[in-house]
């Protein structure tokens, strides 16, 4: 218990946010990796998730593929691909990304197909019958009844990208995992232990504030037709 | 220059192998096993489904590197010991299991329990032979994805010292030694295909019905 203490000592002194380096600092080092993969990964995942959804092609193979992906240690490709590309410790943000953003393509792309999947198929048949446009069903339609799945997708994808940022501080870069593993070496447990527990504060104030968008882009209408807040 | 390395380190790679299996293993197990009867219970009570499928979801939000941390301070173990990282995986395959159970059971036809009951089945013999059977097609679809995700946060155990396939990851990464962290990456994935494969094999044995009903392999 005394070492939880330490830990919440370590964690609200003032010494220990200012500055390069600092709580403050790490904090938003490590939002800004991950909201760089994530924007990465919802360009490329949600329309294709979209797609895949619109048209049924396809989902085999994104099937296939997220669960191979899932598959991949993102230790290993972290270390593999900076090795492999020859970064020097500056650029390690690019392997850095790409490991993180393959991380969260596949709950996103789930989350897209699989909303658009479960609309009712007279829904689309009617949008349809009275002229829309295929790009007008896309955007009018399947996307406003989607879109509770596709940001559970997106919640789930933000989880384990907060969560998996931590090992980016084994490549050299900032991040709150550089509490933790700068204090292994010098067993400086509660500052390794802060820097878990602020991780883990972060994870689930971002949920909570991603739930909340939830519930507010999910129109009164659509909460109706699925029957669920 | 892959199949050489591997060659002339078979004696490493199997050792490292077998430490990652006997971490991976326990949790994949013992998630399904913890999460059928708490499920159950979750199915039927409505304040332990609220306190269970809260609890699940703070434990899924708990990164593992810190987790692996913070859980020898909570059980009292030493920091480097691998049973931190069997109980962190435990704790993870269960905030997904749960909910899944959970699931699995609030989906058994609600006529097809009747009809038990109309037959003279007891509650238990209505829980071995109608619930639970009908449960197993969304049950293993959720252990296929315990099973993968915790086979490949092993090796981030490798960051606190304890020695699994991640190790290939930390040396070759110090040492800029691409094919000996590609021969990690390829044994993790090659672990994780024959558990896969090893789980698909006993649900087709357990389950015979489940290639006709197992829609769900895709979810995230």
């Amino acid at each position: 218990m005394s070492f939880v203490l330490a830990a919440f000592a370590w964690m609200v002194d003032p010494a220990h946010w200012g500055g390069p380096g600092g709580i403050a600092d790490r904090l938003i080092q490590h939002l800004l990796y991950s909201v760089l993969a994530l924007v990465v990964a919802a360009v490329i995942a949600l329309p294709l998730g979209l797609w895949i959804g619109h048209t049924g092609r396809g989902r085999t193979v994104a099937i296939g593929l997220s669960g191979a992906l899932r598959a991949l240690p993102s230790l290993g490709l972290l270390t593999f691909l900076t090795v492999a590309m020859g970064v020097g410790i500056n650029q390690v943000l690019l392997p850095s990304t790409i490991v993180l953003a393959v991380l969260a393509a596949p709950p996103m792309l789930a989350g897209a197909y699989a909303g658009v999947e479960a609309i009712d198929h007279d829904v689309i048949d009617g949008a349809r019958a009275v002229g829309m446009s295929e790009r007008q069903i896309v955007t009018g339609v399947e996307m406003p009844l989607a879109a509770p799945m596709i940001l559970g997708g997106i919640r789930s994808a933000t989880l384990q990208v907060i969560a998996t940022a931590t090992i980016a501080a084994y490549l050299g870069l900032g991040g709150l995992g550089r509490l933790i593993l700068d204090g292994l070496p010098v067993r400086d447990y509660p500052r390794m232990l802060a820097g878990a527990l602020l991780v883990t504060l972060l994870a689930l104030v971002i949920d909570a504030v991603l739930t909340l968008l939830q519930r507010l882009l999910t129109t009164a209408g659509v909460r109706a037709a699925i029957g669920s807040g | 220059m892959i199949v050489r390395w591997a060659l002339e380190n078979a004696g490493q790679i199997w050792s490292l192998t077998l430490n990652h299996l006997v971490i991976a293993a326990p949790p994949i197990v013992l998630s399904l096993v913890l999460a059928i009867p708490l499920g159950w219970w979750a199915h039927r009570h409505g304040t332990v489904r609220q306190v269970l499928l809260t609890g699940s979801g703070f434990l899924y939000a708990l990164p593992s590197l810190p987790l692996f941390v913070i859980l020898p301070v909570l059980i009292g173990t030493r920091i480097l010991d691998p049973l931190n990282v069997v109980v962190a995986l435990t704790l993870y395959g269960l905030a997904l299991m749960v909910r899944t159970a959970t699931e699995a059971f609030d989906a058994v036809d609600g006529t097809v329990r009747e009809n038990a009951v109309a037959v003279g089945h007891s509650p238990a013999q209505r829980f071995w032979r109608v619930d639970l059977p009908l449960a197993g097609p969304p049950l293993l679809a959720g252990l296929r994805v315990v099973s993968a995700s915790t086979l490949s946060l092993v090796s981030v155990g490798a960051l606190i010292g304890v020695r699994s396939l991640g190790y290939f990851f930390t040396d070759g990464y110090t040492r800029s030694f691409v094919t000996e962290i590609a021969v990690g990456i390829l044994g993790t994935v090659v672990l994780a295909l024959a558990f896969d494969a090893l789980l698909v094999l006993g649900g087709r044995i357990l389950l015979p019905w489940v290639r006709a009903t197992d829609t769900r392999t895709g979810a995230a």
